[in-house]
């Protein structure tokens, strides 16, 4: 191995295992932030007169913002090495693409 | 290095790796039942339907256990990676006990749903949902059988501050069941259902 493929390594090792994370009242205030939004999912539920195409993007932005918060700071992503987002990634990219094609096979879009 | 040599060091944990290429491969899994689910929700035949049936308080309170679950977990990492193990202990038993709440809820919504004339077969809407959220709860159920080992683990001394990873991984596993579910809250429960 090479001077430079092994400084590469111990890099990669930092970036990857030495990681510091964040401090329990951090992990908290992720917990307040994400019990505050499951409420405004829920309140959702009790305003029946919301139209749908106001409704449903408002529900799955909501839904892709505690995902974001989950998997950034709960598991790490936003702190360990970057492989691990790129194959989490790859396997979300790849569900969703599929299972479109999917739906629009079904002609689910055009059923609402 | 000769001709037939080639690096194999991706300079992280081989462990943590392997339990990322599997949540990956999990997406597909849970992203197939999703799907499913979305194409038959509309054909409930002539049992009960969807925008009829569910219980969205009940299971809102459900889904906010499994959230908080989340953040014991990662306390239990944190105090471990402290070297804290008596809080360690404390943080995975209470995030198994919510996870085994967020299981007897679901046990309980399964047996409403029966009573109502909801079964497994009544409908193709009716085997997806179980077919969905029955996986979803065996996930769970196994997340709490890794938590109780590691408990059990940390009570003879093994689950020291250096060998962490081991609850890091376990807790990216009982994380993806909370990110899972919070696709299946949303998607399922709160987007607006069929009624009949």
């Amino acid at each position: 191995m090479s001077k430079t493929e092994i400084e590469h390594s111990e890099t990669s090792d930092d970036a990857g295992d030495e990681h510091d994370h964040p401090s329990d009242n951090k992990y908290i205030q992720i917990a307040i932030i994400l019990a505050v939004i499951t409420a405004l999912e829920v309140a959702t539920y009790f305003f029946e007169g919301m139209p749908g195409e106001i409704l449903i993007p408002l529900l799955l932005i909501m839904m892709v913002i505690k995902f974001f918060y989950v998997a950034a700071w709960f598991m790490h992503l936003r702190f360990d090495s970057p492989l691990f987002t790129k194959f989490f990634v790859a396997g979300l990219v790849l569900a969703t693409v599929v299972y479109v094609i999917a739906l629009t096979v079904f002609e689910f879009w055009h059923k609402g | 290095m000769t001709e037939n040599e080639h690096s194999v060091g991706t300079g992280v944990s081989n462990n943590k790796l392997l339990m990322w290429v599997f949540l990956g491969s999990e997406c597909l899994l849970f992203g197939g039942l999703i799907s499913t689910y979305l194409i038959y929700r509309s054909r409930f035949a002539d049992g009960p339907a969807p925008g009829d049936i569910f219980d969205i308080p009940f299971t809102s309170v459900s889904s906010f256990v499994l959230l908080m679950s989340s953040l014991t977990m990662v306390l239990s990492l944190s105090s471990l990676q402290r070297g804290d193990y008596r809080n360690t202990r404390l943080w995975l038993l209470t995030t198994a006990l919510l996870g085994a709440l967020f299981i007897g809820g679901q046990v309980y919504e399964f047996t409403t749903f029966l009573r109502e004339g909801l079964g497994y077969s009544t409908s193709p809407f009716s085997s997806a949902f179980f077919t969905l959220t029955g996986f979803h709860g065996v996930h769970v159920s196994i997340g709490i059988v890794m938590l109780m080992s590691l408990y059990v683990s940390s009570m003879r001394g093994n689950l020291k501050r250096e060998s962490s990873e081991t609850l890091e991984i376990v807790g990216l596993y009982w994380h993806f069941v909370d990110v899972v579910w919070i696709f299946i809250f949303t998607v399922i429960y709160l987007v607006p259902s069929p009624t009949s």
